[in-house]
């Protein structure tokens, strides 16, 4: 044993002297044993002061031993991309080299400026920042928000990327216990054994739970902690059985799913890169025993908050598991028998204990009189009214309950128990409802809304022999309901200690005057004055009192202070507790890293990307890529020297003049099948396809039932009975969706069948004035010379040999072809294709490109040009609706009063009067620039370019009454200035359409 | 996430395969041109938001990608039953507001109809 581990008890506790290993903390290096947490080596060092608190900077010690600790919240530091803040110093394992640093002070630990809002706690009270920082309001973004920023939060977020990698489970059992304490043990073997299969998880390193520092506890004739240990070890045995430690349940979801997550590497000094550092498990269970345990409360009196005041369960915890003792002249503060049992023990492993005070008046019972028998002083029907010390506690002042003298003991830690509260989270998570038992003032759960049941003290147990009934019957009766029932499983367990009775709320004058500090929530400095001016400001409700105050709302949620500040609420507003109710326990019990939670959803797993077939030819011309939806689609292909305007008015004026290539394969495609396919293409577009022939194109419009445009695309009449539908590339799955739903649902007498071949085809656009002659040299089986392929048709042949379906079609304005074949060949004929054109002068276009070119046409974006309240009338396209069909999608939608209405935004052209002006898509438009602000706005600009082929910048918008507004003046304000524009037919190149026939 | 019993498939699958796609027994009009003002807001605009039970689509979008319907409690998010599409809309009523709390998960998923057992 090292000389410096002072507080450490040759002989106590379960870790092994012989294991020591070095950890720092502010830098100062120390020595601990394997199996301590910081908080336990920490107090073997016999350091209590470990942080500083949230809002006044008061120093700060370890008040629990477990995940309930609000105060001692570190810094861990592994190397410089692993440091992560907050992590809770009773749950953090160190390993040999492990360094931790104190939070939110500054120049250092004992001394820190921030301590100042101490003393000037007066003038900061709860709902300070609220009532402060309203005025004026444009002080918030330079002054109240920067240093508020700064003073909040303790830790600092990691700077660099998360190195490790986070991995993901589902698995699905008949029974999943959560907790693995002498509840969740038993249950979990009386199921196991009946031959259920069973998932038990743990947070903590270890089994055993409250067995750790209940050292009466006898189980099966072994003392309580060699029994967990035993049954674990029995457990993870078994082939039915999944033992998970350092794993928490987080999460009660529907249907019995639970998320866990586990810590795998946190641990370890040491492990392979390729070691997950935390596993998420989505466990579906058909039952859920929950055995969360019971949490201590602490006792709500003036200055509690000094380092060294502790939880006494975690100060016997420290003492029988880690064999530290956390002190040498020990006060104890309890209302309740448990802390005696602290007393007792530390008494016996040679600790002085100063005095019990017990806020009872009449304490009696094996305990008391055991603690009486060692010669403790017991000092029934008083209160700790304040406490000395100033970076640790020095002493406590006593004074009974009807007033009177006081009493200064001399302490250099102090014990309290206020009693227990059971952990009622995951029941709560689970939608129950808790129910209020007056008798012992807990919440307790009330019915079960999901197949689960909460055993031993979560569920109110107060003894070991209770808790170990509840969890064997539970164990067997859900395994039996899971058809299991191979073995009865039979246990004795007792212990001579209760875990029953206590106080909630503030005491002796706690929450009265001005300084007095008695802390309800140490986390967010909530004192019990800070709950009763909540209600004197006129919260009733508890959730109000909660976020006026913070009570409760931080990384802890509230586990050691709801209930305190629940009683306290409800004494100021003199109602019973439940009629204030409870806060809403949620999600997660502790807090969870977003790996765990992100998983492999991150980098190029985060959004997976889309590449067409023919992706590499792009990459090899060195095009830039925009992100569409999840498809990589080439921008525009740059050359020497070019940026993105040259080279996109480079490849707009090479298609119109040579001819250029485009890569479509993202377009949607849907395969219609069937007799009744062209019924029913007649009746999801607005146009007729009945009539359509065979081996011809059309273009069609798709609306919703509220008459608004919804897609658009071209469909090729291959037979009778088979159409090649094109979608939009955005549309794609939702058109599909659409089409699925009326054909399944509506009119599922229709023999068609829907088959989405978007995947199986690549696409290549063929565009300009060589493309006949390019392609002339590459097809065989079909004529394609302008007299046996006219524009909008459909043939079928090869190409390079490979299956090809050629639709005659433009989106350029150009003579021109879309080239469908199977994808695996995309590229080769791309390739093809390509050394073809680029031979004749031709190049290769991206999307921007194609944006130009079909705006110098008129042709709409659905989605750019039209917003969702478009119909075909507005975007000019009134022609393709079939004025003699009896029905298609939204020909009653159209019909509506508003959509029928002169003036509506109609879709036109745009000329600025400087033609050098390329106005912004989405300006808003205005009739006269000279109106008082708000201004009358008309309609707003949808696409617009500069137009290399026109040699001026070109627009589109959508205007009300624009088809009657032709060569009228509008403005368009900008920051800068108003630009002033012509409005024209949205035709810019060949606007008698010649060129296509070409 | 929700467990979902597809009456196509006739599995119980989790959520993340489906889509909710709206109400229910919503049929659109046979002569859906002619329909008045009146009418076609009932059809395309107006939707129940009840607190109890609730009938809704849904598709099995990454499984069969069949649409059929389901009777869901809106209070306890307890999907009571699914069903085919273009069967009749179930008679469930939910006499006590406790009900729906005691519905056996177990069974929750599983159309109550004759003949889809098939």
């Amino acid at each position: 044993m090292s000389a410096a581990q002072k507080n450490r008890i040759a002989g106590k506790g379960r870790l092994n002297a012989a294991k020591p290993l070095r950890f720092s903390f502010d830098g100062k290096v120390m020595q601990g044993l394997e199996g301590d947490t910081l908080a336990s080596a920490l107090i073997a060092n016999d350091i209590h002061l470990v942080g500083r608190s949230f809002k006044y900077h008061r120093p700060r010690g370890i008040l629990a031993a477990g995940v309930e600790e609000p105060n001692a919240l570190v810094q861990v530091k592994r190397d410089g991309a692993r440091t992560e803040p907050n992590v809770r110093a009773t749950v953090a394992e160190i390993y040999d080299g492990f360094a931790a640093d104190s939070q939110n002070r500054w120049p250092s630990l004992e001394y820190d400026i921030g301590a100042v809002n101490d003393l000037a706690s007066p003038f900061i009270p709860a709902g300070f920042y609220y009532k402060t920082f309203m005025w004026p309001a444009k002080a918030w973004a330079k002054l109240y928000e920067p240093n508020i920023r700064r003073a909040a939060g303790l830790g600092k977020a990691p700077i660099e990327a998360d190195p490790d990698a986070y991995a993901n489970r589902f698995a699905h059992c008949d029974v999943l216990v959560i907790g693995a304490g002498a509840a969740g043990l038993a249950a979990a073997l009386a199921a196991a054994e009946a031959g259920a299969s069973v998932m038990i998880c743990d947070e903590q390193a270890g089994v055993g739970g409250a067995l750790k520092f209940e050292t009466s506890a006898m189980i099966d004739g072994q003392g309580g902690h060699d029994w967990a240990v035993a049954t674990a070890a029995k457990l993870a045995a078994m082939d039915n059985v999944r033992l998970l430690t350092r794993t928490t349940a987080f999460a009660y979801q529907a249907q019995n799913m639970v998320c866990l997550v586990e810590r795998i590497t946190e641990h370890l000094a040491t492990f392979n890169a390729d070691t997950p550092r935390e596993r998420v498990w989505q466990v579906r269970a058909k039952r859920v025993i929950i055995a969360a345990g019971a949490i201590e409360r602490h006792m709500v009196f003036a200055e509690n908050d000094r380092p060294g005041i502790m939880l006494a369960s975690a100060a016997r915890t420290f003492l029988n598991h880690y064999g530290v003792a956390v002190g040498r002249n020990v006060g104890v503060f309890t209302a309740n028998d448990s802390a005696y049992h602290a007393a007792i023990d530390l008494k016996k492993a040679g600790v002085n204990v100063a005095a019990i005070v017990d806020w009872r008046d009449a304490p009696a019972g094996p305990a008391i009189e055991d603690a009486r028998a060692l010669g403790i002083e017991v000092i029934p029907g008083a209160g700790v009214i304040s406490t000395g010390g100033r970076l640790r506690v020095s002493s406590m002042l006593v004074q009974a309950k009807a007033g009177g003298v006081s009493r200064l003991i001399p302490v250099d830690a102090l014990l309290m128990s206020a009693g227990w509260t059971p952990s009622v989270h995951m029941y709560s998570q689970s939608r129950g409802r808790v129910v209020w038992d007056k008798e012992t003032g807990r919440f307790l759960p009330g019915a079960y809304p999901q197949d689960a049941i909460s055993v031993g003290a979560c569920n109110g147990a107060i003894s070991l022999s209770e808790t170990i009934d509840q969890a064997l019957a539970a164990g067997e009766r859900f395994a039996n309901e899971a058809g299991r029932m191979a073995k009865r499983t039979a246990l004795k367990g007792g212990s001579a200690e209760s875990f029953e009775g206590g106080v909630s709320g503030a005491l002796l004058g706690a929450d009265q005057g001005e300084t007095v500090k008695a802390f309800v929530d140490f986390q967010n400095d909530v004192t019990a004055k800070d709950i009763k001016l909540a209600v004197r400001e006129g919260m009733q409700s508890i959730e109000h009192v909660k976020r006026f105050t913070t009570n409760g709302m931080a990384s802890d949620q509230g586990k050691t202070s709801n209930i305190h500040g629940l009683a306290i609420a409800a004494k100021a507003l003199d109602r019973e507790v439940p009629q204030v109710g409870l806060t809403t326990f949620r999600m997660p019990y502790t807090p969870v890293t977003f790996g765990a939670l992100v998983g492999h959803a991150r980098g190029k797993l985060f959004d997976p990307a889309r590449h067409t077939p023919i992706h590499a030819a792009h990459v090899a011309l060195g095009a830039d890529f925009e992100d569409v939806g999840l498809w990589k689609r080439a921008w525009y292909y740059p050359r020497a020297g070019e940026d993105m305007h040259a080279a996109v008015n480079r490849e707009v004026k090479t298609v119109r003049e040579v001819g250029g290539m485009f890569d479509a394969s993202t377009l949607g495609k849907i395969e219609v099948v069937g007799p009744d396919a062209a019924e029913f293409l007649d009746r999801m577009y607005t146009n007729p396809f009945k009539k359509l022939e065979p081996g011809r194109l059309r273009y069609g419009i798709m609306c919703r039932e509220d008459g608004f445009i919804y897609d658009d695309g071209v469909v090729a009449r291959i037979a009778e009975d088979r159409f090649h539908v094109t979608t939009t590339t955005g549309g794609a799955p939702r058109v599909m969706t659409m089409m699925e739903d009326y054909l399944q649902t509506e009119w599922p007498h229709l023999k068609v069948y829907l088959t989405s071949i978007s995947e199986q085809w690549a696409v290549i656009a063929l565009q300009g004035p060589k493309a006949r002659e390019v392609l002339a040299q590459l097809v065989e089986g079909v004529d394609i010379s302008a007299g046996a392929l006219p524009h909008m048709s459909y043939r079928e042949g090869r190409i390079l040999g490979v299956p090809m379906r050629l639709f005659k079609m433009s989106f350029t304005g150009e003579a021109g072809f879309e080239i469908n074949v199977p994808s695996d060949h995309g590229l080769a004929v791309w390739e093809a294709l390509y050394a073809r054109l680029t031979a004749l002068g031709g190049c290769a276009y991206g999307t921007e490109a194609m944006h130009v070119l079909r705006a110098e046409k008129g042709y709409i974006i659905v989605g750019q040009d039209t917003d969702g309240t478009v119909t075909p009338d507005d975007a000019g396209l009134g022609w393709a609706v079939g004025k003699k069909k009896a029905d298609f999608v939204g020909i009653r939608g159209m019909k509506r009063a508003d959509l029928m209405r002169p003036g509506r935004k109609q879709l036109v052209g745009l000329l600025t009067k400087d033609p050098k002006v390329v106005l912004e898509e989405g300006a808003q438009i205005v009739e006269t620039p000279n109106q008082p602000v708000p201004m009358t706005m008309i309609g707003h600009v949808t696409s617009s370019y500069w137009s290399e082929n026109c040699g001026r910048s070109i627009a589109m918008a959508l205007i009300a009454g624009g088809n009657d507004k032709m060569g009228k003046t509008i403005f368009v304000p900008m920051p800068d200035g108003v630009i002033e524009a012509e409005i024209v037919k949205p035709v810019f190149v060949d606007a008698e359409g010649g060129r296509v026939h070409g | 996430m929700l467990l979902i019993h597809c009456p196509y498939c006739g599995e119980e699958r989790p959520e993340v395969e489906f889509r909710q796609s709206g109400e229910a027994h919503i049929a659109r009009p046979q002569n859906m041109a002619d329909i008045t003002d009146e009418e076609f807001e009932a059809f395309f605009f107006l939707r129940d938001n009840p607190k109890g039970v609730t009938f809704e689509r849904w598709r099995h979008v990454h499984g069969c990608a069949r649409f059929f319907n389901a009777a869901r409690d809106t209070v306890t998010d307890k999907i009571l039953m699914t069903y085919k599409a273009g069967l009749p809309k179930p008679d469930i009523t939910l006499p006590e507001k406790t009900l729906a709390l005691t519905v056996d998960p177990g069974v929750s998923g599983r159309s109550l109809l004759p003949g889809d057992a098939k």
